[in-house]
């Protein structure tokens, strides 16, 4: 019973990094990302006009490109096919990534027994295992759905883990000083206190996601967006071919910075003070 | 000046104040904690604490008083020993007792009134009640108005007056205080002193107050228990005889008051260095 | 975890599902997992080979080359946007979208212009590595004391020397950052390397799945894995040497 609160001594800089990562985006002005982008754009522009590489399209080339495959459809069914194991993937992994950091976080034994392997996973170049992946479970949906389950696991799992260990030990001793079940310890004080750094971690879990997926697509079988480049490549069309890089990559920021945005709103209250 | 000649046969020590006053509402008795095996943090503490009386545990840093504090509350087990609250045995948190912690330990998701209640609404109290009496204690402890703020919207010392006001919604009978302003500037832990010894008026309950400081201890006690640290050990217990029923600044002026800084002093100054 | 008052050290648990993995592999419950012991019986056969040696080599020089680039890289765009404001607001917005874009994306892109040999793999272990080291030298720098700069000019101390002032004050967060990218760049240089396929461990998986040699598989994943942890180990060990450092400066 006293497991979880006496070791909370060791609190190591856990929390440092995905804060960090937080606040540095944040504070810079509008005006200065509108520059940043124009001038790293101009730049790639610049670098495609000088002709250095004859499969470098410039950046205007490459929206026009962009805009010729959003306007006949086919970046849009590019993408609902890479949707389906991305967010399969992302579903499977969040239920079992949560579940179980939760779990390493609350029991001294699962963590005894489980944390190794996340650990090891999160080192590891889990990468490596997709052409063992495609080998076993063919080149079908399967396969593509493990891999992004394999990249994204283990980020979330252990940023739970570790949002369960970082609950302040005075939070958990109050709520059983007023003689609070371990059920209301649990769901009333350490989840909800936990939920922050939780979704911080599901964030970056979302980002190794998307990662997972282009990797999927681009090593297991060439469909959605990863046939996409696959095939421009593959006949030449080079800016229709950064232009579904360009495509994937925004997309994924762009979802990041959103959930990043809703984690600001969701839990701002508390960042301030406390 | 040496340390044995302080004890609570001194001139301190309370005249007989009254029966009820000697009754003891928590008793300790050969307490020993060790950590990890090889770390003593108490050893063989035997101490009573009278009903109704504020006792002070002081020390410097490392003597096990903040140790002793959760074993009372039931939130730490001892090696060896054993607390009784009103004659029954601790073998965990119970209703009698209530805590103050150092770092307020709000739920930051939570309203201040939510907050207060909280120790209610754990033992099942319904809303309208439980939000009734914290409103109660909420206002007593001068903090009304902010019922509906969140805890980064206050001071460390409005935090703290939450932490109060949910340790006495709950009713019990001691109150158990972690050096409750320890984390608060000087200005705002003199002001909320002089509210608590008015509180204490009001509320007829055992207070034990974990401090570090001197004053604080000889300003708020009835009765001070001094531990030494490494291992931590009672070193002396000292009974200031001071009047608190005027007016509260006053009593910072009183010789008794700075005699007994200046006596406690000469006796810790051994262990610090 | 302590078991009758016994501690059970961490890597214990890996034995326990090394077990579990043996016995997962005896009664073919798992496609993808042949026995451990399998396994294990085709680490020779896998390292012995000539073309392991060269894939090995491929390996760590490509890696080697794209930390090092990534971490004079790094640490150079770190230093700029924590001492140049404007750097930093140019710089801090694309320096965070590398951090958290699919960067294997990138990898078809840098095969067209680097070609289809090891120059990639350089590229790609570059390219996973730089960003985290950057930021977090940036970081460091931000971070140093104020009243340390101050020191540094009271006393007199010149342009470079209160470079190295800085320079040494953000070491922790370099090194933090360093570690990161040396865990990243061994990701990039699997990737890198999968994706081109025709060299190093990639021509070796492609080999291995033609052929159905699941052992074979496991084997080189098995090595790959022991490289990137004892990386990760060693920089650990490394960096608890700078901790103190960084514990008195707060």
């Amino acid at each position: 019973m006293a497991s979880t609160t006496q070791t909370n001594a060791a609190e190591g800089p856990v929390a440092g990094l995905t804060s960090r990562w937080a606040s540095a985006a944040a504070d810079t002005p509008a005006i200065w990302k509108i520059l940043s982008l124009a001038l790293i754009f101009g730049a790639w522009e610049i670098a495609g006009r000088t002709n250095f590489n004859y499969a470098f399209p410039g950046f205007l080339e490459t929206m026009a490109a962009l805009w010729e495959m959003i306007a006949d459809g086919s970046m849009g069914a590019a993408y609902l096919r890479t949707a389906e194991p991305l967010v399969l993937g992302l579903v499977i992994s969040l239920a079992i990534g949560v579940s179980s950091g939760v779990a390493m976080g609350l029991r001294r034994d699962v963590e005894w027994l489980t944390l190794p392997i996340f650990i090891t996973m999160q080192a590891a170049p889990m990468a490596a295992l997709i052409p063992l992946v495609t080998f076993v479970y063919g080149i079908g949906l399967a396969s593509k759905v493990l891999a992004v389950v394999m990249l994204s696991l283990p980020v979330i799992a252990i940023n739970s883990y570790k949002a369960v260990r970082n609950v302040p030990s005075s939070l958990v001793d109050m709520s059983r000083s007023f003689m609070g079940s371990r059920r209301q310890q649990v769901f009333g004080i350490i989840l909800p206190a936990a939920s922050p750094m939780m979704f911080a971690g599901i964030r970056l879990g979302v980002a190794e996601g998307f990662s997972g997926a282009v990797l999927a697509e681009l090593l297991i079988t060439p469909t959605g967006i990863g046939d996409l480049i696959t095939y421009n490549r593959s006949i030449a069309k080079f800016a229709h071919m950064y232009a579904a890089i360009f495509s994937i990559v925004a997309l994924a920021v762009i979802t990041v910075s959103l959930l990043h945005r809703l984690e600001v709103t969701l839990f701002r209250p508390e960042k301030r003070g406390v | 000046m040496n340390v044995t000649h302080l004890s609570e046969s001194r001139a301190h020590s309370a005249p007989a104040a009254g029966d009820a006053a000697r009754d003891a509402i928590i008793e300790v008795e050969g307490i020993h904690k060790i950590y990890g095996g090889s770390v003593t943090a108490l050893e063989n503490i035997n101490l009573d604490f009278h009903r109704g009386a504020l006792t002070s545990l002081l020390g410097p840093s490392g003597c096990g008083k903040t140790t002793l504090l959760k074993i009372l509350a039931g939130l730490l087990q001892p090696t060896s020993g054993e607390v009784r609250v009103n004659g029954t045995p601790v073998t965990g948190p119970g209703p009698e007792r209530a805590f103050v912690f150092q770092d307020f330990a709000l739920m930051p998701w939570a309203t201040v009134l939510r907050n207060a209640a909280y120790g209610l609404e754990l033992r099942g109290v319904s809303l309208r009640e439980r939000e009734e009496r914290a409103r109660h204690y909420i206002d007593e402890v001068g903090l009304s108005g902010f019922e509906d703020k969140y805890p980064h919207e206050l001071s460390g010392g409005m935090r703290q007056r939450v932490g109060l006001a949910r340790a006495l919604a709950v009713d019990a009978d001691v109150l158990l205080m972690d050096e409750p302003f320890s984390a608060v500037d000087e200005q705002t832990r003199r002001k909320f002193q002089e509210d608590l010894i008015r509180l204490r008026e009001i509320e007829k309950k055992t207070f034990l107050l974990v401090t570090h400081s001197i004053e604080e201890a000889v300003y708020l006690s009835d009765r001070i228990v001094l531990l030494s640290p490494r291992p931590g050990r009672v070193a002396q217990i000292v009974t200031p005889e001071i009047d608190r029923s005027g007016d509260p600044d006053a009593i910072r002026r009183t010789p008794e008051y700075l005699d007994l800084i200046d006596e406690i002093w000469a006796g810790l100054r051994t262990y610090v260095e | 975890m302590e078991i009758y008052g016994y501690r059970v050290p961490a890597a214990a648990a890996l034995i326990v599902w090394v077990v579990i993995w043996e016995i997962v592999g005896r009664f073919d419950l798992l496609l993808m997992f042949p026995p451990f012991t399998e396994v294990l019986a085709s680490l020779p056969d896998v390292i012995g080979t000539p073309s392991f040696a060269e894939a090995a080599r491929i390996t760590v020089v490509s890696y080697l080359a794209g930390l090092a680039l990534a971490i004079v890289v790094g640490i150079g765009i770190g230093l700029l946007m924590g001492l140049v404001k404007r750097a930093d607001q140019i710089l801090n917005m694309w320096v965070n979208i590398f951090l958290s874009a699919p960067l294997s994306a990138l990898v078809p892109v840098i095969m067209i212009l680097f070609g289809m040999g090891s120059p990639t793999v350089v590229a790609t272990v570059f390219m996973f590595a730089v960003w985290i080291i950057a930021l977090d030298t940036r970081a460091g720098v931000l971070h140093a004391s104020p009243s340390l700069l101050e020191m540094g000019r009271a006393f007199g101390a010149s342009r470079g020397q209160r470079l190295k002032l800085i320079l040494l004050s953000a070491l922790p967060e370099i090194l933090a950052g360093i570690r990161l990218g040396v865990i990243r760049g061994v990701k990039g240089v699997v990737i890198g390397q999968l994706l081109v396929s025709i060299i190093g461990v990639g021509a070796l998986f492609s080999l291995y799945s033609q052929n159905f040699l699941m052992a074979h598989f496991w084997a080189l994943i098995l090595i790959l894995f022991a490289f990137a942890l004892s990386l990760a180990e060693l920089i650990n060990r490394l960096e608890a040497r700078v901790e103190y450092y960084a514990g008195s400066r707060s």
